[in-house]
């Protein structure tokens, strides 16, 4: 069996930056075989040490700019400057593995839910719950798929898919 | 210290806006004379959210997990922090000794793998390629190339920091470790020989990492001026003036080395520090009330902890502390790029006390929690969180609720001092009014070296692009230099 990591990053302590955590506790709660669920407040480097010996990665991120409901792409890995942050983006973590492991990163996508309100000690919005709702089928839907077939398709460019 | 900040006819602004490299947002002014001096430097924010008010009405069992919201990259000294003030809110004077190991190794866990982060992923470019070198290679991903081995012992030092985290904490974000008065779960024995099979790697990245940190400041005299201030130092210390990060008195230093108060009890903080509020800047600027705001800035983290303190109960980081005050011939160490000396200093510190815990028969106890007491209305937590000194102070109502809180954090007791520090680089790299990356790089390193958390300093999340601006005397906008999150220079 191919096996997927799901990483979702964000702090569920401010609004809809909790979408991805919450997301990957919905999934973790089905205990899917060869499915690994992990989350983060935010993505560091040390990260790529759970990308080791996955076949693939799915991160998850709330995102305040993307359609709605969500979208999903696949990325590869980029040098960019977020790892001059206390934080990395996706792409920089990819780029952070082959140097560290000096192969190819595992094929990875990410899965953007749109969000709306990231104040200080807020719940969930009531728009980003169904969003979360719909990725949240998605996902459980991708875990279920055999064939990378149905990857491929929900990523070969940005899509907003219900 | 305190500049006129009222801009003159004959005075030009520098913004550079944020700081990479640092947590949050950030933002540099620069206002010049007519003569190209800087008159005044400042550091600020350009972002808050209070969470001293957000935190107002909730229970305050709930206080030690909320705080951790504050920030992705120190959640758990701001729950030990606050733990410690809930400790007092029931009434509990002394953990079970279960309970405060766990705790210790908790905060040594948090603290090692934060400072694994500043050195080797932060700011091992600046000082391993050269303040001056090539920006497409001064970062992690030219560690990486370059010295493959050192970046990937930065990984698992990060990995095996976060791995006692969650050990402890039972999960990696927003973890339940600490309840009034003690600890919520045991550490089985499995779960302390698996932290065990690693440690003596840890102990030995962590003496190479202070080896290399000890060779680059002291051969490079040129370090030893960058942006150095004579400062006063405030840090908590053991009851035998040892270096402590989980619980102590309050020691404050002068420059000299001289002593303003000694084993003070964190309690009592308000009578010996205050906060100015600046109306340029939502950081306050806190100060030793016996020297007055001009006089009273002081440093906290790592460079003040090691000043400060009599000795290391670890042998390792004790010998590390004693190379470092004879390379200051017995005093103090000022030079600002010796914090990152010092940071591994406590990395080694870490791993060794690590190992001593996970090697001690109470860290596996299951006695957890300590009987509550008489409970009170207030309470005041102090730790030394991996950038220094952190203060949370809480008063509650007869029904537990959360009436007044009250947050000290190490980027904000730093505040000052990051201001001279930008100031001294500026006067020093400030070319005619050219900004330029290099200008910009040494004025990022300055700031860096305090390894700021910008997020906690305004109780905010921040973000990270980068603007710099040059304004002419009459406030027009002459040039401008933009790094946006993808790291390009316009």
């Amino acid at each position: 069996m191919v096996k997927l990591l799901l990483f979702g990053y964000g702090n569920p302590g401010r609004g809809d930056d909790g979408l991805g955590p919450e997301l990957i506790a919905r999934i973790a709660r089905l205990r899917l075989d060869d499915v690994e669920c992990q989350n983060d407040m935010q993505l560091q480097v040390e990260h790529v040490t759970d990308l080791a010996g996955c076949d693939r990665v799915l991160f998850v991120d709330a995102d305040i700019s993307c359609a709605e409901p969500f979208e999903i792409s696949g990325i590869r890995p980029e040098k960019d400057g977020s790892y001059t942050s206390h934080a990395m983006s996706p792409t920089a973590l990819l780029h952070a593995y082959s140097q560290v492991y000096g192969k190819d990163a595992p094929p990875a996508f990410l899965l953007r839910i749109r969000g709306y309100d990231f104040e200080l000690g807020d719940p969930l919005t009531d728009k980003a719950y169904a969003n979360l709702d719909a990725a949240t089928q998605l996902v459980a839907k991708l875990c279920a798929a055999a064939s990378p077939e149905i990857w491929r398709i929900k990523s070969e460019a940005p899509l907003n898919v219900t | 210290m305190e500049q006129n900040i009222t801009p003159s006819p004959n005075l030009r602004r520098v913004a550079i806006d944020p700081v990479t490299r640092v947590e949050g947002h950030g933002k540099i002014t620069l206002l010049l004379d007519d003569n190209n001096h800087i008159h005044e430097a400042r550091f600020h924010i350009v972002e808050f959210r209070g969470f001293e008010k957000f935190i107002q009405g909730r229970p305050y069992r709930e206080v030690p997990f909320i705080v951790q919201r504050l920030c992705g990259i120190c959640p758990v000294s701001h729950q030990l922090a606050a733990a410690k003030a809930v400790d007092q809110l029931v009434g509990v004077e002394r953990l079970t000794p279960t309970a405060e190991k766990l705790r210790r190794l908790l905060h040594f866990g948090q603290v090692l793998q934060s400072h694994a982060l500043h050195f080797f992923h932060l700011s091992s470019p600046d000082l391993l390629f050269g303040f001056g070198s090539d920006p497409a290679q001064r970062n992690i991903v030219g560690v990486l190339d370059k010295y493959p081995e050192l970046a990937l012992k930065g990984v698992k030092l990060r990995k095996y920091g976060q791995q006692i985290i969650a050990a402890i904490s039972g999960k990696r974000i927003h973890g339940t470790a600490t309840v009034p008065g003690g600890m919520n779960k045991p550490l089985t024995v499995t779960e302390r020989n698996a932290l065990l099979a690693d440690i003596k790697d840890i102990l030995a990245w962590t003496q190479d990492a202070l080896a290399l940190n000890e060779q680059i400041h002291t051969a490079h005299p040129e370090h030893a001026g960058f942006a150095t201030l004579r400062s006063n130092f405030l840090s908590l210390v053991g009851s035998g003036g040892e270096l402590e990060l989980y619980h102590g008195g309050l020691r404050a230093r002068a420059a000299d080395g001289s002593s303003i108060f000694d084993q003070f009890d964190y309690r009592g903080y308000q009578d010996i520090l205050r906060e100015e509020v600046r109306p340029w800047s939502y950081m306050k600027f806190p100060y030793l009330v016996g020297l007055g705001k001009q006089q009273g800035w002081y440093r906290v983290g790592p460079l003040a902890r090691v000043n400060n303190c009599d000795s290391i109960t670890t042998p390792l980081a004790e010998a590390g502390r004693k190379r470092f005050r004879e390379f200051g011939r017995g005093g103090f160490v000022h030079d600002t790029l010796a914090y990152h000396w010092a940071r591994m200093i406590e990395a080694l510190h870490c791993a060794e006390s690590i190992q001593e815990l996970l090697h001690d028969p109470d860290i596996t106890g299951t006695d957890l929690v300590a009987d509550p007491g008489e409970k009170r209305r207030e309470g005041i937590g102090v730790i030394e969180a991996p950038r220094g000194t952190l203060f949370h102070h809480y008063q509650i109502d007869e029904q537990g609720l959360i009436t007044k809180a009250n947050l000290i954090v190490s980027t904000t007791s730093n505040n000052q001092a990051m201001n001279e520090s930008v100031r001294s680089v500026a006067n020093e790299y400030l070319d005619d009014h050219q900004l330029t990356e290099g200008l910009l790089n040494h004025l990022e390193v300055a700031v860096r070296a305090y390894d700021p958390c910008l997020s906690c300093a305004t109780h905010a999340m921040g973000k990270m692009p980068l603007q710099v601006e040059l304004f002419d005397a009459t406030g027009a906008l002459v040039s401008k230099l933009t790094r946006s999150a993808t790291d390009v220079c316009e």
